[in-house]
């Protein structure tokens, strides 16, 4: 069925060339959660590799600050539909993380504060294509937005740069994690439009 | 045999609206025509789904504000949000004679079925009120004497809503009393200041808890946990409150 | 509520929970039954109660319905268009009741 309501204009959005298939533009920055939002202080707050053998690597807030820190200036793709344009943080590479943890793994599952996973290829992890940012827009991150720390992984879906994390699991097989295990897609490329499982 | 399993699901109908009336400067009350509607029960809700030119659509809940009677209409009280994307449409924008998208009735949990012998409280923060307004009028459509006590939080009075029937309510619906807070502003010659809904309001013109109410408590997120959090330090069976979060940031 | 983005349809929001009752409509569009009114069992506590005493976060990429105990996540539901996918492995059991039973 199909009633279009005349005069209902929905929130301020954009179709614009250049954005991924079935994408708006959002000026806003809207907050999704599927849970409470954690706080976290931040002299609880810690962070750990976990290779495939179960080897781990970890860092307290004070250790992580002190690594090397890259500002990046990206687009961002949200699965319900909004794309947020030229955001800017400030985080460290998951490639510094990784730069002295002995793996062969091909696959990982991120870990946050709260039970959220999501999984990624290890290869889309490197090569500057994902941070742990820490820093939203010249700002500390709000906890709204992930903070402390949140993933930074442009290249996919947002649901894939989790929030409030706290490690990085190394792992030879792929396994789903929160949202993937639900119907959303392993993977998750916006451009390829890889919402939901069979995309 | 699938048809059977497939005709007891939920689909989209259109529904029209028939008639329109504001209830105070930003709720307005639509009131709509839904061929073969089924009939609901008090507490129950809707989802209204609209879809602009371009294909962007939204989904809301709306509550019932109408009791249910063979014939009758469907009635839903909208608060405008100023902000807010689907509200201002349906206070503002749609008009009678117009077509909208909705789902129901929904919701077998929320609800007070006339054979409940209990008394009730009801609790209502702003718009809270238009699913217990609806218990309201389905215990007079019934006709049946459990008591019945509505605390209705507003931030002024001109946010009432059904203000005039609850008056009228009183006099004639034996066994109806409804007290109001006012969180912002107070009418004139009101006993106490503007403030919050507490434990001394929930005490003084609530039951208590012996008497073993059936409690209902409806409105933004934030005043439901507040009220129902008192309603248990207060010593009512949490499985007697029953709760109808509507979600906002107030 | 509002619900999980349908062909982008936009969800309510405010960042704050609703109940398990929220989720009517579209548990509706799947089941012939009313679930919110279905008891749950919680898989992490064990805790029971009615479905519609769940809190829900619709303002996500899907429905996430946490037991209000442990908030441990109970069900969850993604839309996507022409399917559901129904998570129910946070509940151990659901008890329905049934019209007339
Ligand atoms: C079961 C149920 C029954 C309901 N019954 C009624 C009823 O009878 N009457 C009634 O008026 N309402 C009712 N509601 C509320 C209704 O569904 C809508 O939530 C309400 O109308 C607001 O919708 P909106 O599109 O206008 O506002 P929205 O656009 O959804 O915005 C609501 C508010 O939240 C803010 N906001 C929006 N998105 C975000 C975000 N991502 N993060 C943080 N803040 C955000 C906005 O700034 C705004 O202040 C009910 C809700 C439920 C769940
Ligand atoms: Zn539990």
């Amino acid at each position: 069925m199909g009633i279009i309501s005349r005069g209902f204009g929905g929130r301020r959005r954009e179709s614009v060339p250049g954005l991924p298939p079935g994408q708006y533009l959002t000026h806003d920055f809207p907050v999704l959660s599927a849970g409470p939002t954690p706080r976290i202080p931040l002299d609880r707050w810690r962070f750990t590799v976990t290779t495939e053998t179960g080897e781990k690597t970890s860092w307290d807030w004070k250790e992580f600050q002190a690594l090397p820190a890259e500002d990046v200036t990206v687009d961002i793709h949200c699965v319900t539909k909004w794309s947020k344009l030229g955001t800017t943080w400030r985080g460290v590479s998951i490639e510094t993380l990784l730069e002295n943890v002995d793996t062969v793994a091909e696959y990982s599952m991120v870990h946050s504060f709260g039970g959220y996973t999501t999984n990624v290829p290890l290869e889309d992890l490197l090569d500057g294509k994902a941070w742990i940012a820490y820093q939203f827009d010249g700002e500390d991150l709000h906890p709204e937005h992930g903070g402390p720390a949140r993933l930074l992984i442009p290249h996919l879906y947002f649901w894939k740069s989790a929030k409030w994390v706290n490690g990085l699991q190394l792992m030879p097989e792929d396994e789903p994690g929160f949202w993937e295990a639900a119907g959303y897609h392993m993977y998750g490329d916006p451009w390829r439009e890889q919402r939901y499982q069979g995309d | 045999m699938a048809r059977t399993a497939v005709s007891g699901r939920l689909t989209w109908r259109a529904a029209t609206l028939a008639e329109a009336r504001w209830e105070s400067p930003t709720a307005r009350t639509l009131v709509l025509d839904v061929p073969d509607w089924p009939g609901h029960l008090p507490g129950q809700h809707i989802d209204v789904r609209l879809t602009a030119e371009d294909g962007y659509r939204a989904q809301r809940s709306y509550s019932i504000a109408s009791a249910w009677q063979p014939g009758g209409k469907v009635e839903l009280t909208i608060q405008r949000l100023d902000d807010g994307e689907v509200s201002p449409y349906l206070t503002d924008v749609i008009e009678v004679g117009e077509q909208l998208e909705l789902r129901g009735p929904v919701g077998g949990w929320f609800v007070w079925r006339p054979q409940q012998t209990a008394p009730v409280l009801l609790v209502a923060g702003g718009s809270g009120l238009v699913p217990l307004m609806a218990m309201v009028r389905a215990r007079a459509v019934a006709g049946t004497r459990q008591p019945f006590r509505l605390i209705y939080s507003v931030r002024t009075p001109e946010d009432l809503l059904y203000g005039d029937e609850l008056r009228r309510r009183v006099r004639e619906d034996q066994g109806l009393d409804v007290h109001h807070v006012y969180t912002r502003k107070t009418p004139d010659g009101w006993p106490s200041p503007a403030k919050r809904i507490d434990v001394a309001a929930l005490n003084t013109y609530g039951w208590p808890p012996d008497f073993g109410p059936d409690c209902y408590v409806c409105g933004p997120t934030t005043f439901v946990e507040t009220a129902a959090d008192i309603l248990v330090a207060l010593g009512h069976d949490p499985r007697r409150i029953r709760t109808e979060r509507f979600g906002g940031t107030s | 509520m509002t619900s999980t983005p349908l062909d982008g349809s936009s969800t309510a929001g405010g960042g704050l929970p609703l109940d398990g009752n929220a989720m009517a409509g579209d548990l509706r569009e799947i089941f012939a039954v009313d679930v919110t009114a279905a008891r749950y069992v919680c898989a992490g506590c064990t805790h029971t109660d009615a479905v519609g005493t769940l809190m829900v976060w619709p303002h996500s990429p899907g429905l996430v319905a946490r037991c209000p105990h442990c908030s441990d996540v109970v069900i969850r539901v993604v839309r996507a268009p022409g399917r559901v996918f129904l998570d129910l492995r946070g509940s151990v059991r659901l008890e329905v009741p049934l019209e007339g039973g």
